[in-house]
Parts: C-alpha cells; structure tokens; sequence
C-alpha cells in the first residue's frame, strides 16, 4: 500500500473543494448542464440510464481493509448496497444523487481514495498487475511507477484536455496480467542483457470501435527518463491527436496513421529536448515515493503446510477450490488467494456491502489488511499464509466469494451493458447470467480448462470483447439485439484481437451458440490439456464456423 | 469581455487589425498569424508593440524566429476541450524562453485558469463575468501541485527531496514503522 503524505492529503482536500463548489454552481443553476458535464466527468460523475454513476479509482488495484470499508459504506448509505468492479480497476456506484456526490468524495478522501480523472480527456488510472509485488516472476514491484505516474499525471497542467482519454498500464512480469498491449501506453519493466532494470514501452494499444495490439517504441527505457518520455509521448498526441472526430481521436489512430516508426521519430525528438530537464528522475525521488509503501512483515513459514496438506486431502471441495483459485506467492509459506466475483447468476463483478464488510474483515485477520482488484473483475487477497487457507476458504465459502471458476468459461467480463449503461445496445450482464448457469457444472466448465469469455454491450468495448478468447458483442440491428461473436483474442504478453466467427447471432441463441463452440472445441483438441485458444491456434476457425453455422 | 492580465482586470491596450486594415503606427496592434509570416520585416520597423494570434494547429517552431519582435503571443481555445493551446504555451515559456505577453482567447472559463497560469499564461481574455471575478480564488483553491511546468511552482517531489515542508506525525510514525 501507498500512505499518503502531507502534499497527497492537501491536494486531495483542495480536490474535494474544488468539486463541491463545482456541483453547488450546478446545482443553483449558475453552470448548465452541458458547462458542468466537462467538471463532472474529471471527477468521475457519469449521467448514465437512470442516475448519475460515480466511478473511484482505486490506483494500480490496491486496496486497504479501511478503503474496503469505505466502499461499503458508500454503497449503503449513498447507494443500493452494491458496487461494480471495473475491467480497469475502477469501483462504480450507479444510483449516487448529484447532491450527495461532494459528500461521497469527502469521505472518501479520509480513507486516500478518490475519483479524480476516473473519466474525461485525461490520464486515467494507472493500472497494474493484482498480484504486484507478490508474483514470483516479477523483477520488482510496479506499483512504485504506477504512483509515481498517478501524481504525475494528476492535475497536469497540459495534458488534462487531450484529444480523447489515456490510458497507462504498467506490469514487471513476463506474464502480462495487466494486459498493457491493449492501453494507449502500455509499460513493461524487465531486465536487459546488461541487468539493467528498464521500460518496454508500447503506445497505440486499445479496443473500442478500431481495436488494435500496441506497437513497441522503445525497446529499453532507462528508469530516470520515465517521465519525461511519457511527457513526450503525451505532447505528441496532444498537439497532433485528432480532434475532428471523436471516433478518431485516441492515441491508437495517430499511431497507426503516422506508422509506428514515424510516431516514435516525433517522440524522439521531443524527448530529446526535455530528456535533461526537470523531469530527469532523480533515484531520490523514485526511493521516496518506494518509502512509503508499506510492506507486510511476513513470517518464517514454509510451503506445504500440515494443516493445508490434510485439508486437501480430506475434502474435495477445499481441493478443487485451491487447486483452482490459489497462486504462488513469492515468499515461502504464503499464497495468493482470487476471490471469484463470478457466482452463478450473479452480475460479473459487483460485490455488496456485507460482502466488501466480510473481505475487509478477512484481509485484515488474512492478508495484512490488504486486498486487490484486477481487470478480470475478481479481487484477491494478496498475503495469505498456506496454513490459514481451509479457514480463509471456510469463510469465503459462506459469503458466496469461493466459486472455483477463476480462469474458467464462467469467469466472464462483462460491461453493465443496456442494463444500467446509455450507451450500450445490447445487454451483457442477462447473457454472462445465462452462460454462468449453461457452465454451473464447475466439473465441466473445468474440464475445459482456462477460457476466456468477454462480453460488450456495444461497441465501445468495456467488456473488452476483442480480447476474450471468446468474444461477444452486442449490437443493435433492426431494433433488435444481436451478437457478433469472435475467437482467438487473448490480452496476455502474445495479445492479440480475436477472429469474427461468421454472422451475428440473436439474443436467446447466444448460450447456444457458445455451448456449440465448446462442443467443437472438446471434439478437436488434440489432448485434454490443450488449451481452446491453443486449439484455436493450431486447427484455426473453420471447425468453429461449421459447428455452429451448420446447426443454427 | 473582461481582460485579466498579471492577475487583476485591467483594459487590453492592443487593437486588433484585421488583415486587410491598415497597421496604426504608434499603438499596440494584434495581428493574425498570416500577416505576420507575410510581412514579417515591415513589422520589426514598428514602434509600438506588435502581438500575433497563433493558431493552435501551427508548429510553435515556425512562430520562433519572430518572437523578438513580438510584445504579445495570443493562442486560442476554439472550444476549452481544445487543449492544443496548452502545449504550445509550455514549449514558447520553456524551450523558446518567451517572455512577453501569453494570451489565453476563445473559450476561456473560471476551471481552467489554473491549468492555464501553471501552463505559462499571464493574460486572459474571460468569457463570463463572474468567471472572471473568481480568478484570484480560483488560483489559490491549490497549495500542491505533483509536476513542473512553466510557473514557478515548486512541484511536491521537488519540496520533498528538500525536507522543506513539514511532515505531519502520522506520516512520521507511518514512515518509521
């Protein structure tokens, strides 16, 4: 975790100020609604359906049992006693009056949560890998530049009008968690030959109407030109983003317009010009902000544990549980826990006030007061020791946070779609109900191993459809809801944007539908270990295409 | 519309000429970017101040060569969306070291004047009244600020790597333990 200091504290206060007024000059009528809206959105205030939607970042997806427990208060006291994870680290609350807005941030504030650029032409959240600084693969910890990033980023004087919104993801390990190809900078911290610790740096990534995979500009960047190379990047897109059409305007299509070598010549050159200046990061600053991360004291344990070996031996449902929803831990004797937010019939990713009260709880008897929210929509408790698990398991089980789906076709990410969204086409959350039930059997749904299945209610592509080795998109045609299905996306380190499958399909026959693709899917993979996006890759799309075109 | 300039109203003692209007010899004068490229030596004969409004979709580069004739650089926000404008007061304050007048015009309102000053302006042509009556308060709502840019802020990395602000004790004990 981060610990504010003064300077964070007084800049969030004056924040919070700073919006009050601004929703009291709505409010008595001195701002129209279409001069308040620009203010609104900087603050993550939506006008969505039926009510505004106020969206808090929760930076790099750490969050502290208080913070936790400030979430639930916010959802019983301000809201209807629940909240939506986001695909970007992100809590939605959807029924917040306007009025009460400048309270929820001022209590949020107390806790060192806060809304700020959660939405708007700006730098969004930083996001990163939910198991940073726990991942036995990572080089260090990413959440450092994460935050250095996030004051960065906060209030920057040039870079707070861009052409669209900006999204920055940062991860440290081979294994991309923090699917940092499909963002508008993606940042990859690795090792080079020389054993320098430096930036891969990716620009162009994104979803959305145009979807493309990020294009590498810079193999290695070395750690005291993070900022300014970032600054350049953005006074780039800045100055020549488009701004003719909003279509038009992210990163990804001047990337793709100007080529990706003639982009990074632009960056560059602007980089050299500021390479030395002000935002040369001085180790200082960098071990600073490194200071005040507050890290767990962990004990002297081994791995395997008596107590978690019997446990796993004496009963199944503990056993499939862990051998599903528990990771290695870098330190020994302690694991990573994912709590599914994916229950049977349950909305991807939204959790209620009794149950973000019971996981604060957890993290702090469990997980050294800690817990983590990733773009999967799951959280994670990040500090378990291995002897405490059938315990921990226990008691997750009875709050319904124990599904062993994680990583299974009923793990789905889903936008909240027609439901709740004024965007959205098409619903998302009925059809994600619908196959949650369809792959209830977890015995099934676990015999066909990890599979991806993501799901947007329009084009936008907030369920991140292009990416999910099963994609689904809905779209409106004729007045009626329709969905287009795609195979072969993954967001990993080999990202890439999945295939269409063939015509769209309506409503009531997508469950359907996809239950034919797994069909085929168990028909033609060569082992029961061959994964479906590996199957995908060797036998292609045409199996896929004549199962279901040739039934429906 | 009101005029701020060094932080307080004040009347805007340049005229604008439009292209095909003669140039007055002895007042301060605005011109477009066009006539300036035009005729750039009949103006650097001028004795009264010259200023030029610069487009925001225009290299700051091409406008560099002439700014040691220039008393006045006017950008424009077409719409406060528009956030070009804000770049090209960054790069004319830091890297082409302009000194003059910095001009914000078009949509100009009470929440970005912050962003603005701490961009490199000095004077602002305010669309409301009231926005323009809030200027003085709307750049004090910020005692921090995280990043350097082209005022004299002392961004918080910088204040602490100076120890030059006091911790709180929570922080101390935080910091210690």
């Amino acid at each position: 975790m981060y610990l504010y200091d003064t300077y964070d504290r007084a800049l969030l206060a004056e924040r919070v100020a700073e919006f009050r007024d601004q929703v009291a000059r709505r409010l008595s009528g001195e701002l129209s609604e279409d001069e308040f809206k620009p203010l609104r959105l900087m603050n993550g205030v939506y006008l969505q359906l039926h009510a505004y939607m106020l969206r808090i970042a929760i930076p790099y997806g750490s969050l502290s049992s208080d913070q936790m427990r400030m979430l639930a208060h916010v959802a019983r006291r301000y809201d209807r006693g629940y909240g939506h994870f986001t695909t970007r680290q992100n809590i939605q609350f959807n029924w917040i009056k306007l009025a009460d807005m400048p309270d929820v941030v001022a209590d949020l504030a107390t806790v060192e949560l806060h809304a700020m650029q959660t939405s708007g032409n700006c730098v969004r959240n930083i996001t990163s890998d939910q198991w940073a600084g726990v991942a036995s693969d990572e080089i260090e910890d990413p959440r450092i530049w994460a935050e250095i990033l996030r004051q960065h980023s906060t209030l920057h004087p040039e870079f707070t009008f861009l052409p669209r919104k900006f999204k920055i993801a940062i991860t440290a390990s081979a294994h991309d968690r923090a699917a940092i190809k499909v963002h508008d900078i993606g940042l990859r911290l690795f090792r080079n030959e020389q054993g320098e610790a430096g930036f891969e740096v990716v620009v162009g990534g994104g979803l959305g109407r145009t979807p493309f995979i990020g294009k590498v500009i810079r193999p290695f960047l070395k750690k005291r030109d993070f900022l300014s190379y970032i600054e350049a990047i953005l006074r780039v897109y800045n100055q020549y983003g488009r701004r003719d059409n909003i279509y038009k305007a992210r990163i990804k299509i001047l990337v793709h317009e100007l080529g990706a070598e003639r982009f990074a010549q632009e960056v560059e050159a602007e980089w050299k010009a500021i390479n030395n200046g002000e935002l040369a990061l001085d180790p200082a600053i960098v071990a600073g902000i490194a200071a005040r991360f507050r890290y767990p004291d962990y004990n002297q344990l081994a791995d395997d544990a008596p107590a978690l070996t019997a446990a796993r031996q004496s009963d199944r449902r503990f056993a499939t549980w862990l051998g599903n929803s528990v990771a290695n831990h870098k330190v020994a004797g302690y694991a990573i826990v994912t709590l599914s937010l994916k229950p049977e019939g349950g909305p991807p990713g939204d959790a209620t006030a009794e149950q973000m009260e019971a996981i604060a709880e957890l993290a702090e008897r469990y997980s050294f007061g800690e817990i983590r929210v990733g773009h999967e929509q799951n959280l994670v408790l990040p500090h378990v020791a291995q002897h405490d698990l059938p315990e921990l398991w226990r008691a997750l089980d009875a709050l319904g946070l124990a599904t062993p789906n994680v990583g299974l076709i009923s793990d789905i990410i889903a936008c909240p779609g027609l439901d709740y969204c004024s965007l959205a086409n098409a619903r998302s959350i009925p059809i994600a109900q619908e196959l949650t039930h369809r792959f209830g059997d977890l015995k099934r749904a676990r015999e066909l191993g990890r599979l991806h299945v993501n799901i947007s209610g329009c084009i936008n592509a907030c369920g991140h459809h292009h990416v999910g080795h099963i994609g689904i998109l809905g779209v409106e045609k004729n007045g009626e809801e329709v969905y287009q299905i795609t195979l072969g996306g993954r967001a990993d380190e080999a990202a890439q944007l999945g295939e269409l499958l063939g015509p769209a399909v309506p409503y009531h026959q997508v469950a359907d539908v996809i239950e034919d693709i797994v069909a085929a899917y168990l028909e033609v993979r060569a082992r029961p270990d061959e994964l479906f996006i590996d199957t995908l890759a060797r036998v292609g799309i045409e199996p896929f295409k004549e199962r279901v075109y040739a039934v429906h | 519309m009101p005029f701020i300039k060094a932080g307080r109203r004040t009347d805007d003692r340049f005229l604008r000429v439009a292209d095909d209007a003669a140039i007055p010899e002895s007042k301060p004068v605005l011109i477009s970017a066009a006539r300036l490229l035009a005729t750039p030596a009949e103006l650097s004969r001028r004795c009264a101040p010259t200023g030029v409004i610069w487009p925001n979709n225009r290299a700051i580069a091409e406008l560099a060569p002439h700014l040691d004739r220039l008393a006045l650089v006017a950008l424009v926000f077409p719409s406060f969306r528009d956030g070009r404008a804000y770049s090209q007061a960054r790069l004319l304050r830091e890297r082409y070291r302009y000194r003059g007048e910095l001009r914000a015009t078009g949509d100009v309102l009470r929440d970005q004047f912050l962003f603005l000053t701490r961009a490199g302006f000095d004077a602002f042509e305010v669309k409301k009244e009231a926005d323009a009556d809030a200027f003085v308060a709307a750049l004090a709502r910020f005692s921090v600020v995280y990043q350097p840019s082209a005022d004299d802020q002392v961004p918080a990395f910088r204040r602490r790597l100076n120890g030059g602000f006091q911790r709180d004790p929570a922080a101390q004990r935080e910091a210690v333990s």
